[in-house]
């Protein structure tokens, strides 16, 4: 009997301790996971709300796959060169014998700017590349360059590489200083007692252990870059065929002619975007192993 | 050889960032033919609109911050002293807003509540608001529940709880009058962040047509020329701030 009774108590208490999450549970599941089903669930409906492949299927236009593969495209080259660029710095201000005074503005700095994103980053390229913006103009009297003549155009892809990298670059250092720091010194030494070159310590030692780092943060950036709307309509308007601005205008105006093709557009991004950062989650777990 | 490299790479990247916020500086000081003014700003700052939006956002960055503290702080202190096997699931939802695009998020509500649905919030001004009120709180919901459980994780959770208990307290006056001023610091710095998000929100506050600072920038981009670096000049300063005054807790 006196054994009974500790069961029976928890059994009537564990649904009472679940109600403690309750205020939670029912704000994630009316702002967040119902309104994605009702996307998910759409994606895969005919118009009279029968089930169908058809939505997948119609993704398959040139247009909506010219949106995708330039959206990956521009996400893939973003994320890889902030990954570059971004490691370089941090890189540069770690070992590379720069005076410890920078590294802290570099920090600082790299915060503000990677919340410097959206509508006023775009205007800030437009002052300085834009066709009268402080380069173009500078080069164009100073050495009579003109950049348009080059091909180059702000409103582009690449005026868009150039301006997604002002977020992208410092979201990389704030992610890879931490691990950069986590590699300890003796490791280097032991390679090096052990006749390692500096070359032999970085491709068998260091970067295998920052491998999970790098690879997980390039996912995110590469996820960061997917989603990003309001940069990217700021600079270019609603032309540019990437896929975050298709979705604006089909939400906007039901551009596809098809609520449910515009569901499955939507559908498209969250199996992206939910790839690269499963990747990045994962990743980021492996690489505390060896990290910290 | 190492240093110079170094030195190179470091300056080439300062110089990345440092060209546009020049650019949009000088750009924001040549509305006036021949000289330098801030007649651009002037401009920003006679404009009502200016006012109008950014107080929006400013307000609906308070709403979100209030609704993101009374959701995340009890959830993550209860989490923490009686649900321990409940944090792989809220820890998956807080870390849901970073994988489903904000745009993605919106489209839903714009369909799930729209006039002829169950909960018609598109229906009326206010409905709308508080339905970007929520979709911001979305957006800020793995930072500020990071932010807190990294604070609660630091006191003495179950031991502050029972000594107030002893001393009669309840569940309210636990959460409002001790726990949440042990966990203050964490709290303000998932606001500012919070803050910083809302403010230059674009997206959301667009679709859902409603006047916020971001669209409101956005439609001065597309219509002048020398107010949106000004603009920018103004929202690069805010942020700044805003970092300032998490870095300064």
């Amino acid at each position: 009997m006196a054994d009974d009774r500790p069961a029976t108590g928890t059994r009537l208490r564990l649904p009472l301790e679940w109600l403690g999450i309750l205020p939670f549970a029912v704000f994630a599941l009316l702002f967040l996971i119902l309104p994605t089903m009702k996307i998910v669930i759409g994606a895969f409906q005919a118009q009279d709300g029968s089930f169908t492949f058809q939505n997948m299927i119609d993704l398959n236009t040139a247009s909506i796959r010219n949106a995708y593969w330039t959206s990956i495209k521009l996400s893939f080259i973003t994320a890889a060169l902030g990954c570059a660029v971004g490691f370089g710095m941090a890189a540069a201000v770690v070992f590379g014998g720069l005076p410890k005074g920078v590294r802290s503005p570099l920090l600082t700095f790299s915060g503000v700017a990677s919340n410097f994103a959206g509508v006023p980053l775009a205007f800030a390229f437009i002052a300085t590349l834009g066709p009268v913006g402080l380069i173009t103009v500078w080069l164009r009297t100073e050495f009579g360059i003109n950049l348009r003549a080059y091909g180059f155009n702000l409103l582009s892809f690449w005026g868009l590489v150039i301006t997604y990298l002002f977020f992208q670059i410092p979201l990389m250092i704030l992610i890879i200083i931490p691990a950069l720091d986590g590699l300890k010194r003796e490791w280097r030494e032991a390679a090096a007692v052990l006749g390692a070159t500096g070359v032999q310590y970085w491709r068998m030692v260091a970067l295998p252990i920052l491998f999970p780092s790098l690879l997980g943060t390039f996912a995110l950036l590469f996820a960061n870059a997917f989603g990003a709307v309001a940069t990217a309509f700021a600079l270019t308007g609603p032309q540019l065929n990437i896929v975050p601005i298709k979705l604006f205008a089909q939400i906007r105006g039901d551009v596809l002619g098809n609520p449910n093709l515009g569901y499955a557009l939507a559908f498209g991004m969250i199996v992206i975007t939910a790839a690269a950062n499963t990747l990045y989650i994962w990743l980021r777990v492996r690489s505390e192993r060896w990290l910290k | 050889m190492m240093r110079v490299v170094s030195w190179g790479v470091f300056l080439l990247g300062c110089l990345y960032f440092l060209l546009p916020l020049v650019g949009m500086g000088e750009f924001s000081l040549r509305m006036r033919r021949g000289e330098y003014s801030f007649d651009a700003y002037a401009v920003v700052f006679g404009d009502p609109r200016f006012w109008e939006t950014f107080g929006y956002s400013l307000a609906l960055a308070g709403a979100t911050i209030v609704m993101g503290v009374v959701l995340v702080v009890p959830t993550a202190y209860w989490v923490r002293l009686r649900l321990p096997q409940a944090r792989p699931f809220v820890e998956f939802v807080t870390l849901l807003p970073l994988v489903i695009p904000a745009i993605v998020i919106v489209f839903g509500y714009i369909r799930l509540y729209n006039t002829s649905s169950f909960l018609p919030l598109t229906g009326s001004a206010l409905g709308t608001d508080f339905l970007l009120t929520m979709g911001y709180a979305t957006l800020a919901l793995p930072y500020m529940y990071r932010s807190v459980d990294t604070g609660l994780r630091t006191i003495d959770v179950g031991t502050l709880t029972e000594a107030a208990q002893s001393l009669g307290a309840g569940w309210v006056t636990i959460l409002a009058r001790i726990i949440l001023p042990n966990v203050m610091v964490a709290v303000l710095s998932g606001a500012f962040l919070t803050l910083a998000i809302v403010l230059g929100e674009f997206t959301m506050a667009a679709l859902l047509n409603r006047p916020a600072f971001g669209p409101y920038m956005q439609l001065l981009g597309a219509n002048r020329a020398y107010e949106p670096p000004a603009l920018a000049v103004i929202a690069f300063a805010v942020t700044m701030g805003v970092h300032g005054a998490d870095a300064g807790l």
